[in-house]
Protein backbone atom coordinates (compact mmCIF):
# COMPACT_ATOMS: atom_id res chain seq x y z
CA UNK A 1 0.00 0.00 0.00
CA UNK A 2 1.49 3.41 -0.97
CA UNK A 3 1.30 6.39 1.84
CA UNK A 4 -1.48 8.50 2.12
CA UNK A 5 -2.71 10.94 4.56
CA UNK A 6 -5.47 9.96 7.17
CA UNK A 7 -7.95 11.98 8.83
CA UNK A 8 -11.43 11.18 10.57
CA UNK A 9 -14.65 12.71 10.16
CA UNK A 10 -16.80 12.81 12.92
CA UNK A 11 -20.04 13.53 10.51
CA UNK A 12 -21.00 13.31 7.11
CA UNK A 13 -20.57 17.26 6.58
CA UNK A 14 -17.38 17.36 8.39
CA UNK A 15 -15.99 14.46 5.93
CA UNK A 16 -17.81 16.54 2.61
CA UNK A 17 -15.78 19.78 4.03
CA UNK A 18 -12.52 17.37 4.23
CA UNK A 19 -12.60 15.89 0.53
CA UNK A 20 -13.35 19.43 -0.38
CA UNK A 21 -10.05 20.80 0.46
CA UNK A 22 -8.12 17.45 -0.89
CA UNK A 23 -8.53 16.62 -4.64
CA UNK A 24 -6.57 13.63 -4.05
CA UNK A 25 -9.04 12.29 -1.28
CA UNK A 26 -11.30 9.15 -1.27
CA UNK A 27 -13.43 8.21 1.82
CA UNK A 28 -13.36 5.28 3.33
CA UNK A 29 -16.36 3.80 4.59
CA UNK A 30 -16.25 -0.05 6.00
CA UNK A 31 -12.78 -0.60 3.95
CA UNK A 32 -13.79 -3.81 2.76
CA UNK A 33 -13.31 -3.34 -0.72
CA UNK A 34 -10.82 -0.16 -0.69
CA UNK A 35 -8.05 -1.18 1.32
CA UNK A 36 -7.39 -4.57 -0.50
CA UNK A 37 -7.58 -2.36 -3.16
CA UNK A 38 -4.56 -0.26 -2.06
CA UNK A 39 -2.77 -3.12 -0.91
CA UNK A 40 -2.67 -4.47 -4.78
CA UNK A 41 -1.53 -1.05 -5.36
CA UNK A 42 -4.26 -0.96 -8.04
CA UNK A 43 -5.81 2.43 -5.99
CA UNK A 44 -3.70 4.90 -4.65
CA UNK A 45 -5.56 7.62 -2.79
CA UNK A 46 -3.37 10.90 -1.48
CA UNK A 47 -5.77 10.51 1.20
CA UNK A 48 -8.60 9.24 3.03
CA UNK A 49 -11.13 10.63 5.42
CA UNK A 50 -12.32 7.65 7.50
CA UNK A 51 -16.01 7.96 7.94
CA UNK A 52 -16.46 4.87 10.30
CA UNK A 53 -16.59 7.26 13.58
CA UNK A 54 -19.67 9.40 11.82
CA UNK A 55 -22.96 8.45 13.56
CA UNK A 56 -24.77 10.96 11.86
CA UNK A 57 -24.55 8.54 8.70
CA UNK A 58 -25.67 5.11 10.68
CA UNK A 59 -28.79 4.19 11.46
CA UNK A 60 -32.43 2.47 10.14
CA UNK A 61 -35.63 3.85 10.30
CA UNK A 62 -39.11 3.75 8.58
CA UNK A 63 -39.96 7.32 6.97
CA UNK A 64 -43.39 7.66 5.90
CA UNK A 65 -43.70 4.24 3.69
CA UNK A 66 -39.80 3.94 2.44
CA UNK A 67 -37.58 2.22 4.58
CA UNK A 68 -34.03 4.47 5.01
CA UNK A 69 -31.14 2.62 5.86
CA UNK A 70 -27.62 5.41 6.98
CA UNK A 71 -24.93 4.59 4.56
CA UNK A 72 -22.57 3.81 7.24
CA UNK A 73 -24.81 0.89 8.43
CA UNK A 74 -22.69 -2.41 8.53
CA UNK A 75 -23.98 -5.33 6.12
CA UNK A 76 -24.53 -7.25 9.70
CA UNK A 77 -27.07 -4.83 11.44
CA UNK A 78 -29.08 -4.74 8.43
CA UNK A 79 -28.77 -8.74 8.33
CA UNK A 80 -30.08 -8.69 11.77
CA UNK A 81 -32.25 -5.44 11.75
CA UNK A 82 -35.86 -6.52 13.17
CA UNK A 83 -37.31 -3.56 11.34
CA UNK A 84 -35.55 -4.47 8.02
CA UNK A 85 -36.71 -8.23 8.84
CA UNK A 86 -40.35 -6.84 9.37
CA UNK A 87 -40.30 -4.63 6.42
CA UNK A 88 -38.21 -5.36 3.59
CA UNK A 89 -37.02 -9.33 4.67
CA UNK A 90 -35.24 -9.37 0.99
CA UNK A 91 -33.00 -7.01 2.47
CA UNK A 92 -31.88 -8.23 5.74
CA UNK A 93 -31.57 -11.72 3.66
CA UNK A 94 -29.36 -10.31 0.91
CA UNK A 95 -27.07 -8.83 3.55
CA UNK A 96 -26.61 -11.83 5.15
CA UNK A 97 -25.56 -13.44 2.18
CA UNK A 98 -22.41 -10.70 1.80
CA UNK A 99 -18.96 -11.90 2.20
CA UNK A 100 -18.83 -13.96 5.70
CA UNK A 101 -19.26 -12.72 9.38
CA UNK A 102 -16.36 -10.89 9.20
CA UNK A 103 -16.19 -9.07 6.55
CA UNK A 104 -20.50 -8.25 7.04
CA UNK A 105 -18.81 -6.65 10.74
CA UNK A 106 -16.79 -3.91 8.86
CA UNK A 107 -18.75 -3.60 5.54
CA UNK A 108 -21.25 -0.69 5.04
CA UNK A 109 -23.93 -0.29 2.25
CA UNK A 110 -23.09 2.80 0.92
CA UNK A 111 -19.63 1.43 0.40
CA UNK A 112 -21.11 -0.82 -1.16
CA UNK A 113 -23.48 0.77 -3.28
CA UNK A 114 -20.58 3.62 -4.01
CA UNK A 115 -18.21 1.18 -5.36
CA UNK A 116 -20.99 -0.42 -7.92
CA UNK A 117 -18.90 -3.48 -7.88
CA UNK A 118 -20.35 -5.53 -10.93
CA UNK A 119 -20.58 -8.59 -8.93
CA UNK A 120 -22.12 -6.96 -5.36
CA UNK A 121 -25.28 -7.82 -3.84
CA UNK A 122 -26.79 -4.41 -2.66
CA UNK A 123 -26.91 -2.69 -5.94
CA UNK A 124 -29.36 -5.44 -7.55
CA UNK A 125 -31.65 -4.40 -3.93
CA UNK A 126 -31.53 -0.92 -5.05
CA UNK A 127 -32.42 -1.30 -8.37
CA UNK A 128 -35.33 -3.49 -7.78
CA UNK A 129 -36.56 -1.76 -4.63
CA UNK A 130 -36.53 1.10 -6.83
CA UNK A 131 -34.27 3.23 -4.16
CA UNK A 132 -33.32 6.54 -3.62
CA UNK A 133 -29.60 7.47 -2.95
CA UNK A 134 -29.37 10.05 -1.03
CA UNK A 135 -26.34 12.26 -1.11
CA UNK A 136 -24.98 15.25 0.67
CA UNK A 137 -26.10 17.33 -2.86
CA UNK A 138 -29.23 15.37 -3.93
CA UNK A 139 -31.58 12.73 -4.24
CA UNK A 140 -30.66 9.91 -7.10
CA UNK A 141 -32.83 7.35 -8.60
CA UNK A 142 -31.37 3.79 -8.34
CA UNK A 143 -32.07 4.02 -12.55
CA UNK A 144 -29.53 6.89 -13.08
CA UNK A 145 -27.47 6.06 -10.29
CA UNK A 146 -25.37 2.67 -11.78
CA UNK A 147 -23.77 4.16 -14.52
CA UNK A 148 -21.42 1.29 -15.83
CA UNK A 149 -18.38 -1.25 -13.99
CA UNK A 150 -17.20 0.76 -11.07
CA UNK A 151 -19.20 3.76 -11.77
CA UNK A 152 -21.93 5.97 -10.83
CA UNK A 153 -23.87 8.95 -10.90
CA UNK A 154 -21.95 10.44 -7.79
CA UNK A 155 -19.56 13.23 -8.50
CA UNK A 156 -16.10 14.24 -6.78
CA UNK A 157 -16.39 14.73 -3.35
CA UNK A 158 -20.71 13.45 -3.17
CA UNK A 159 -21.08 11.83 -0.13
CA UNK A 160 -23.81 8.94 0.28
CA UNK A 161 -25.78 9.83 3.53
CA UNK A 162 -28.45 7.08 3.30
CA UNK A 163 -30.58 5.17 0.78
CA UNK A 164 -34.22 5.24 1.30
CA UNK A 165 -36.18 1.67 -0.04
CA UNK A 166 -40.04 1.74 -0.81
CA UNK A 167 -41.20 -1.25 0.92
CA UNK A 168 -42.68 -3.58 -1.24
CA UNK A 169 -45.18 -5.87 -1.18
CA UNK A 170 -43.24 -9.43 -2.00
CA UNK A 171 -39.40 -8.96 -2.50
CA UNK A 172 -36.99 -12.13 -3.11
CA UNK A 173 -33.29 -12.38 -3.63
CA UNK A 174 -31.69 -15.30 -4.95
CA UNK A 175 -27.66 -15.98 -5.66
CA UNK A 176 -25.44 -18.68 -7.13
CA UNK A 177 -22.39 -17.26 -5.64
CA UNK A 178 -18.99 -17.94 -6.48
CA UNK A 179 -17.62 -20.36 -3.40
CA UNK A 180 -14.29 -18.70 -2.42
CA UNK A 181 -15.10 -14.76 -3.09
CA UNK A 182 -18.52 -15.15 -2.30
CA UNK A 183 -19.45 -12.30 -4.88
CA UNK A 184 -22.24 -13.03 -6.96
CA UNK A 185 -21.71 -15.43 -10.08
CA UNK A 186 -25.53 -14.45 -10.40
CA UNK A 187 -27.78 -12.63 -8.07
CA UNK A 188 -31.58 -11.82 -8.87
CA UNK A 189 -33.44 -9.42 -7.21
CA UNK A 190 -37.19 -9.47 -7.66
CA UNK A 191 -39.92 -6.83 -6.17
CA UNK A 192 -43.13 -6.29 -6.84
CA UNK A 193 -44.82 -2.96 -5.60
CA UNK A 194 -49.08 -2.33 -6.90
CA UNK A 195 -48.57 -3.42 -10.10
CA UNK A 196 -44.69 -2.71 -10.59
CA UNK A 197 -42.61 -5.54 -11.08
CA UNK A 198 -39.08 -4.99 -10.61
CA UNK A 199 -36.22 -7.51 -11.60
CA UNK A 200 -32.55 -6.91 -11.60
CA UNK A 201 -29.17 -8.85 -12.03
CA UNK A 202 -26.30 -8.53 -10.68
CA UNK A 203 -22.64 -10.94 -11.16
CA UNK A 204 -23.80 -11.23 -14.93
CA UNK A 205 -23.94 -7.78 -16.95
CA UNK A 206 -20.70 -6.70 -18.20
CA UNK A 207 -21.90 -2.96 -17.77
CA UNK A 208 -22.98 -3.72 -13.86
CA UNK A 209 -26.20 -4.56 -12.39
CA UNK A 210 -28.94 -4.36 -14.87
CA UNK A 211 -32.86 -4.78 -15.59
CA UNK A 212 -33.84 -7.66 -17.94
CA UNK A 213 -37.03 -6.13 -19.20
CA UNK A 214 -38.29 -9.55 -20.87
CA UNK A 215 -38.58 -10.67 -16.99
CA UNK A 216 -40.03 -7.94 -16.37
CA UNK A 217 -43.38 -8.01 -18.87
CA UNK A 218 -43.79 -11.74 -17.94
CA UNK A 219 -43.69 -11.30 -13.86
CA UNK A 220 -45.80 -8.21 -14.33
CA UNK A 221 -48.90 -9.91 -16.57
CA UNK A 222 -48.67 -12.49 -13.48
CA UNK A 223 -46.21 -12.42 -10.99
CA UNK A 224 -45.50 -16.28 -10.69
CA UNK A 225 -42.84 -18.88 -11.59
CA UNK A 226 -44.77 -20.22 -13.94
CA UNK A 227 -45.00 -17.08 -15.96
CA UNK A 228 -41.14 -16.94 -16.59
CA UNK A 229 -41.60 -20.46 -18.68
CA UNK A 230 -39.84 -19.91 -21.79
CA UNK A 231 -38.22 -16.81 -21.02
CA UNK A 232 -34.34 -16.32 -21.17
CA UNK A 233 -30.92 -13.85 -20.70
CA UNK A 234 -29.21 -13.56 -24.12
CA UNK A 235 -25.66 -14.55 -24.02
CA UNK A 236 -24.92 -11.38 -25.65
CA UNK A 237 -23.30 -8.27 -23.36
CA UNK A 238 -23.00 -11.30 -19.96
CA UNK A 239 -19.38 -11.86 -18.70
CA UNK A 240 -17.19 -14.98 -19.54
CA UNK A 241 -14.66 -15.95 -17.12
CA UNK A 242 -12.76 -18.47 -15.29
CA UNK A 243 -15.63 -18.84 -13.11
CA UNK A 244 -18.55 -18.75 -15.77
CA UNK A 245 -19.16 -18.10 -19.42
CA UNK A 246 -21.55 -15.98 -20.81
CA UNK A 247 -23.88 -18.67 -21.70
CA UNK A 248 -23.75 -19.91 -18.16
CA UNK A 249 -24.68 -16.89 -16.66
CA UNK A 250 -27.36 -16.73 -19.07
CA UNK A 251 -28.61 -19.87 -17.71
CA UNK A 252 -28.49 -19.43 -14.18
CA UNK A 253 -30.51 -15.62 -14.40
CA UNK A 254 -33.38 -18.08 -15.62
CA UNK A 255 -32.81 -20.31 -12.46
CA UNK A 256 -32.04 -17.41 -10.27
CA UNK A 257 -34.84 -15.83 -11.15
CA UNK A 258 -37.40 -18.18 -11.23
CA UNK A 259 -35.96 -19.64 -7.42
CA UNK A 260 -36.42 -16.13 -6.40
CA UNK A 261 -40.09 -15.30 -7.81
CA UNK A 262 -40.92 -18.72 -5.81
CA UNK A 263 -39.24 -17.43 -2.60
CA UNK A 264 -41.19 -14.00 -2.48
CA UNK A 265 -44.64 -15.72 -3.43
CA UNK A 266 -44.03 -18.15 -0.64
CA UNK A 267 -43.63 -15.32 1.98
CA UNK B 1 3.50 9.98 12.45
CA UNK B 2 0.14 9.76 14.07
CA UNK B 3 -0.41 8.25 17.52
CA UNK B 4 -3.09 5.51 18.15
CA UNK B 5 -4.66 4.36 21.45
CA UNK B 6 -6.73 1.51 22.36
CA UNK B 7 -7.13 -0.72 25.03
CA UNK B 8 -5.61 -4.25 24.21
CA UNK B 9 -6.81 -7.23 26.34
CA UNK B 10 -7.98 -5.13 28.43
CA UNK B 11 -4.51 -2.87 28.94
CA UNK B 12 -4.70 0.62 27.34
CA UNK B 13 -1.94 0.63 24.70
CA UNK B 14 -0.61 3.36 22.05
CA UNK B 15 1.86 3.82 19.62
CA UNK B 16 2.41 5.74 16.38
CA UNK B 17 2.21 4.27 13.44
CA UNK B 18 2.55 5.21 9.84
CA UNK B 19 -1.22 5.93 8.48
CA UNK B 20 -1.50 2.48 6.28
CA UNK B 21 -0.58 0.15 9.14
CA UNK B 22 -3.02 -1.91 9.15
CA UNK B 23 -4.67 -3.15 12.77
CA UNK B 24 -3.07 -6.90 12.30
CA UNK B 25 0.31 -5.09 12.04
CA UNK B 26 0.05 -2.84 14.97
CA UNK B 27 -0.43 -5.56 17.18
CA UNK B 28 2.10 -7.61 15.75
CA UNK B 29 4.77 -5.61 15.30
CA UNK B 30 4.18 -2.70 17.36
CA UNK B 31 2.59 -4.53 20.21
CA UNK B 32 4.78 -8.01 19.78
CA UNK B 33 1.47 -9.92 20.01
CA UNK B 34 2.19 -12.48 17.28
CA UNK B 35 -0.75 -14.89 17.70
CA UNK B 36 -3.01 -13.64 15.45
CA UNK B 37 -1.41 -14.41 12.29
CA UNK B 38 -1.56 -13.26 8.51
CA UNK B 39 -2.37 -16.12 6.32
CA UNK B 40 -3.49 -14.60 2.49
CA UNK B 41 -3.58 -10.66 3.50
CA UNK B 42 -6.26 -10.60 0.93
CA UNK B 43 -8.92 -10.67 3.40
CA UNK B 44 -10.29 -14.56 2.66
CA UNK B 45 -8.39 -16.77 5.49
CA UNK B 46 -9.95 -15.40 8.60
CA UNK B 47 -6.17 -16.23 10.28
CA UNK B 48 -6.05 -12.58 11.83
CA UNK B 49 -9.83 -12.23 13.11
CA UNK B 50 -9.88 -10.45 16.50
CA UNK B 51 -12.67 -8.98 18.11
CA UNK B 52 -13.29 -5.32 18.30
CA UNK B 53 -15.50 -3.46 20.50
CA UNK B 54 -17.47 -7.34 20.59
CA UNK B 55 -17.31 -7.67 17.11
CA UNK B 56 -15.17 -10.47 15.24
CA UNK B 57 -13.09 -8.22 12.45
CA UNK B 58 -10.01 -9.26 9.87
CA UNK B 59 -7.29 -7.21 11.55
CA UNK B 60 -5.63 -7.66 8.28
CA UNK B 61 -8.22 -5.44 6.12
CA UNK B 62 -8.66 -2.77 8.81
CA UNK B 63 -6.42 0.86 9.34
CA UNK B 64 -4.85 0.23 13.07
CA UNK B 65 -5.74 4.39 12.63
CA UNK B 66 -9.77 3.57 12.48
CA UNK B 67 -10.06 1.84 16.15
CA UNK B 68 -8.58 5.00 18.12
CA UNK B 69 -10.27 4.22 21.09
CA UNK B 70 -11.67 1.17 20.57
CA UNK B 71 -11.65 -2.49 22.48
CA UNK B 72 -10.01 -5.21 21.30
CA UNK B 73 -9.12 -8.81 22.24
CA UNK B 74 -6.81 -11.12 20.66
CA UNK B 75 -6.18 -14.52 20.78
CA UNK B 76 -3.41 -13.86 23.78
CA UNK B 77 -6.58 -12.17 25.35
CA UNK B 78 -8.66 -15.08 25.91
CA UNK B 79 -6.99 -17.51 28.26
CA UNK B 80 -7.39 -16.13 31.79
CA UNK B 81 -5.06 -16.18 35.31
CA UNK B 82 -2.98 -19.18 33.11
CA UNK B 83 -6.40 -21.21 32.02
CA UNK B 84 -7.45 -21.67 28.57
CA UNK B 85 -10.44 -20.03 27.42
CA UNK B 86 -13.15 -23.11 27.35
CA UNK B 87 -13.19 -22.63 23.54
CA UNK B 88 -9.21 -23.11 23.50
CA UNK B 89 -9.86 -26.04 25.32
CA UNK B 90 -11.69 -27.76 23.04
CA UNK B 91 -9.62 -27.28 20.50
CA UNK B 92 -7.17 -28.66 22.41
CA UNK B 93 -9.28 -31.81 23.13
CA UNK B 94 -10.89 -32.39 20.43
CA UNK B 95 -7.63 -31.68 18.73
CA UNK B 96 -9.49 -29.18 16.28
CA UNK B 97 -5.73 -28.29 14.20
CA UNK B 98 -3.22 -30.05 12.40
CA UNK B 99 0.01 -27.44 11.50
CA UNK B 100 -2.01 -24.72 13.94
CA UNK B 101 -1.82 -21.49 11.78
CA UNK B 102 -5.36 -21.23 11.28
CA UNK B 103 -6.82 -22.00 14.69
CA UNK B 104 -6.26 -18.73 16.36
CA UNK B 105 -8.55 -16.87 13.74
CA UNK B 106 -10.74 -20.07 14.11
CA UNK B 107 -10.88 -19.87 17.86
CA UNK B 108 -11.74 -15.97 17.73
CA UNK B 109 -14.57 -16.75 14.92
CA UNK B 110 -15.74 -19.55 17.02
CA UNK B 111 -15.92 -17.68 20.35
CA UNK B 112 -17.82 -14.73 18.11
CA UNK B 113 -20.26 -17.45 16.59
CA UNK B 114 -21.20 -18.44 20.02
CA UNK B 115 -22.08 -14.66 21.50
CA UNK B 116 -23.94 -14.25 18.11
CA UNK B 117 -25.67 -17.76 17.62
CA UNK B 118 -25.72 -19.34 21.67
CA UNK B 119 -24.22 -22.23 23.13
CA UNK B 120 -26.02 -25.14 21.49
CA UNK B 121 -25.17 -25.22 18.05
CA UNK B 122 -25.47 -27.83 15.20
CA UNK B 123 -22.63 -29.04 12.35
CA UNK B 124 -24.59 -26.97 9.85
CA UNK B 125 -24.56 -23.59 11.32
CA UNK B 126 -20.89 -24.07 12.49
CA UNK B 127 -19.54 -24.97 8.82
CA UNK B 128 -22.09 -21.91 7.30
CA UNK B 129 -20.55 -19.70 9.75
CA UNK B 130 -16.98 -20.57 9.58
CA UNK B 131 -16.76 -19.76 5.99
CA UNK B 132 -14.16 -17.09 6.60
CA UNK B 133 -11.74 -19.17 7.77
CA UNK B 134 -9.92 -21.13 5.74
CA UNK B 135 -7.65 -24.64 7.27
CA UNK B 136 -5.04 -25.21 4.59
CA UNK B 137 -4.96 -28.67 5.98
CA UNK B 138 -8.46 -29.18 5.38
CA UNK B 139 -9.04 -30.34 8.95
CA UNK B 140 -12.00 -29.35 9.67
CA UNK B 141 -13.86 -32.17 10.85
CA UNK B 142 -11.98 -31.97 14.32
CA UNK B 143 -12.08 -28.19 14.23
CA UNK B 144 -16.14 -28.28 13.80
CA UNK B 145 -16.48 -30.73 16.55
CA UNK B 146 -14.30 -28.61 18.72
CA UNK B 147 -16.53 -25.37 18.09
CA UNK B 148 -19.59 -27.53 19.07
CA UNK B 149 -17.83 -28.59 22.05
CA UNK B 150 -16.50 -25.59 23.39
CA UNK B 151 -20.03 -23.86 22.68
CA UNK B 152 -21.51 -25.99 25.18
CA UNK B 153 -18.33 -25.55 27.59
CA UNK B 154 -18.80 -22.13 27.83
CA UNK B 155 -22.34 -22.21 28.98
CA UNK B 156 -20.99 -23.47 32.34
Amino acid sequence: MYAFNYSRAETGRKAVNLISKNEDAKFLAGGQTLLPTMKQRLASPGALIDLSGAADLKGIEMKGRNLVIGAMTRHFDVATSELVKEKIPALADLAGMIGDPAVRNRGTMGGSVANNDPAADYPSACLALNATIITNKRKIPADEFFTGLFETALEEGELITKISFPVPNKAAYEKFRNPASRYAIVGVFVAKKGKDVRVAVTGAGSNGVFRPSNFEAALTAKFHVKSLEGVSAKAEGLNSDIHADAAYRAHLIGVMARRAVAKANAK
Amino acid sequence: MPKVSMTVNGKAVSGNVDSRTLLVQFLRETLRLTGTHVGCDTSQCGCCVVHVNGSAIKSCTTLALSHEGSTVTTIEGLAQDGKLHPMQEAFRENHGLQCGFCTPGMIMTAVDIVHRKGNKLDEQTIRHELEGNICRCTGYHNIVKAVAAGAEAMAK
